[in-house]
């Protein structure tokens, strides 16, 4: 029951509670209620980041590898100079990334914004659209990958039943060198549009008709009123959005490993940095290497968050 | 029609003001918004209207595209799963994990946004929310490390814990949020009347957060479910959860798709039941804060 010893320092919290008001051990609790309260799942955290963390910044010095168990030598930014000068690799899997984070997060937001405006008023069946946007988003994304695969077989798929329809000749999609980050693209985007949409949704609930009453009033048409009124206002909700999602599309594993297994395909046409750390580390054990790549990719998480809440901040003013 | 037009006023109460009556535009746009609704909810439904027919058919009947809609359904591959393949007790390790993973990060994480909340301690607060940030590769690596020293790999507490690490920032960060939307005065006046700090939180405030708690209680059970990554290194043969399980499912030679497509039915099915229920929590839990500026 290992699991148990970091909320241990948790007990004195509530546990004891009013009851023994008066006696020391309350006034002492309630005089230091904040780090009471706030202590226990900051330790826990900090255990748990803090120390990977750590740890992994030093693996990334040494060459680790094989083993984690085994003996390893300090080598000072090797690894990062075989990382930074991997034109194989690593850099194909940093394009790949940022693509797909760019171009998913891109269609993502122009049909959730679409789609939000569809269901801001109210109208007649709204819930049935509620639950059908409800769905993707609960879904298990092993999953989800799963069924596309089935969807965009090259020989028995739907997809391509469907375009045969049409007479457009069967696509390889997932199995395709090329087309392969495009079709995971498009289930990140079937998935995670509703996310946005609810966040959208949610920001155009809480704006203020006026604006948009005073513009209407003075005879600006709906795309009118919509770029020049509604858009900006939208901004630090849409930025929240892009936000939120960028974080998550950056480190998109699930559906990728599922559809592609190991390496993102043979010829990795969809490793991306996560995937490509990801196989470092426990297919081929390469600690000290993963651990220079994922500090890079940590970077670059970071860099892009940073560089949207800036961009947020110039929103707000 | 009656009833769904009942409906309607329920689900936005909550949310919009009644004052938006406006008149909806003209016929034409009220044309083109049913059409791009009903594109809209088949491009999300349709997917997994088709996993769920597959599910249904027999490997013949999933390689002839003449019986794409009009087959005979048989339940052999959810009998073939639950039984042969051990799905039940993979359903009951999700099950298990995602429950204490979640009913943990409630017990720490709750009191630990209240204090966040009322103490206005950002820096702290960011420490926790950095864990949404970092990549969980990077942490796998000194995780796994650990814990093989400690024998400890495949057991449950480890998977506990490494789900508690996605759980306990989730809700922290939905109940800071609501928190600071509950009025600082209930606890106020609660402590002139002769509460403690503590017995304000305990008896009015913690009352008051039971839905919020509910939002974050179920999205931090969902994202336990469907979690993967964390199951793929650190769960054992006897511990192993359903996104796992079903990804074993294809290692094997070739492809049972229909063995395949009954596994995913099986554990995205009891995951869409309890959001189709709890609605209302999941869309305020997943737009938590996104509208604070």
């Amino acid at each position: 029951m290992s699991v148990l010893n970091p909320p241990r320092s948790a007990q004195p919290r509530s546990a004891r509670g009013p009851s023994g008001r008066g006696s020391n051990f309350s006034a002492w609790a309630n005089r230091h209620r904040k780090w009471l309260f706030a202590a226990p799942a900051m330790i826990f955290v900090g255990v748990l980041i803090v120390f990977p963390l750590a740890w992994t910044l030093y693996l990334s010095l040494t060459d680790s590898q094989g083993s984690v168990r085994a003996a390893t030598e300090f080598i000072g930014l090797k690894n990062y100079l075989t990382v930074l000068t991997d034109t194989d690799r690593f850099w194909p899997a940093v394009g790949r990334t940022l693509s797909f984070t760019g171009l998913a997060l891109a269609f993502e937001v122009v049909l959730g914004m679409g789609i939000a405006l569809l269901l801001w008023r109210p109208f007649r069946g709204e819930k049935w659209v509620r639950v059908a946007i409800l769905l993707p988003l609960v879904a298990t994304p092993v999953a989800v990958g799963m069924m596309w695969r089935l969807i965009f077989d090259p020989n028995i798929g739907f997809v391509n039943q469907l375009l045969g329809m049409v007479g457009i000749p069967p696509q390889p999609w997932l199995s395709g060198q090329d087309t392969a980050l495009g079709t995971t693209i498009f289930m990140d985007v079937w998935q995670w549009t509703p996310m946005v949409v609810l966040i959208l949704l949610a920001g155009l609930t809480s704006l203020s008709d006026e604006p948009d009453e005073a513009a209407r009033v003075d005879g600006a048409n709906a795309f009118q009123r919509f770029f020049y009124i509604t858009l900006p206002l939208m901004m630090p909700t849409v930025i929240v959005a892009i936000l939120l999602r960028g974080i998550d599309a950056l480190k998109t594993f699930d559906i990728l490993y599922a559809t592609k297994g190991k390496g993102g395909g043979s010829f990795h046409e969809v490793e991306t940095l996560n995937v490509y750390a990801y196989g470092l580390s426990f297919d081929y054990n390469q600690y000290g290497l993963s651990s220079a790549v994922l500090i890079l990719f940590f970077m670059i998480i970071i860099g892009s968050m940073w560089l949207l809440t800036m961009r947020k901040k110039a929103a707000n003013k | 029609m009656t009833v769904l037009n009942q409906d309607t006023p329920s689900t936005a109460a909550g949310s919009r003001p009644a004052r938006r009556r406006k008149p909806l535009g003209t016929r034409a746009y009220k044309v083109f918004r049913v059409a791009a609704l009903v594109v809209v909810v088949l491009f999300l439904l349709a997917p997994l209207f088709w996993m769920l027919l597959a599910s249904l058919k027999t490997n013949v009947d999933i390689y002839d595209t003449a019986k794409a809609f009009l087959f005979s359904p048989t339940f052999e591959n959810y009998a073939n799963v639950l039984q042969r393949n051990n799905y039940f007790v993979f359903v009951v390790n999700s099950f298990w994990v995602a429950f204490v993973s979640t009913a943990l990060s409630i017990v720490l994480g709750v009191p630990a946004a209240y204090a966040m909340s009322r103490f206005t301690m950002h820096r702290s607060a960011l420490v926790v929310l950095m864990a949404r940030v970092i990549p969980g590769v990077s942490l796998l690596v000194p995780w796994y490390y650990v814990f093989s020293n400690l024998r400890m790999v495949g057991k449950f507490e480890v998977l506990i814990l490494s789900h508690m690490f996605v759980a306990l920032p989730l809700i922290v960060y939905i109940m800071m949020s609501y928190f600071d939307s509950l009025p600082l005065e209930l606890e106020e006046s609660a402590e002139v009347d002769g509460l403690t700090p503590i017995g304000a939180f305990r008896l009015i405030t913690l009352p008051l957060a039971v839905s919020g708690i509910a939002t974050a209680g179920f999205l931090s059970f969902i994202f336990s479910w469907n979690n993967f990554m964390f199951a793929l290194v650190l769960s054992g043969a006897k511990t192993k959860t359903l996104p796992v399980a079903i990804f074993d499912f294809v290692s094997y030679a070739s492809i049972d798709w229909g063995g395949l497509m009954a596994a995913a039915t099986v554990v995205t099915i009891p995951i869409m039941i309890i959001a189709l229920f709890t609605q209302k929590y999941i869309v305020s839990g997943l737009t938590a804060g996104a509208t604070k500026g």
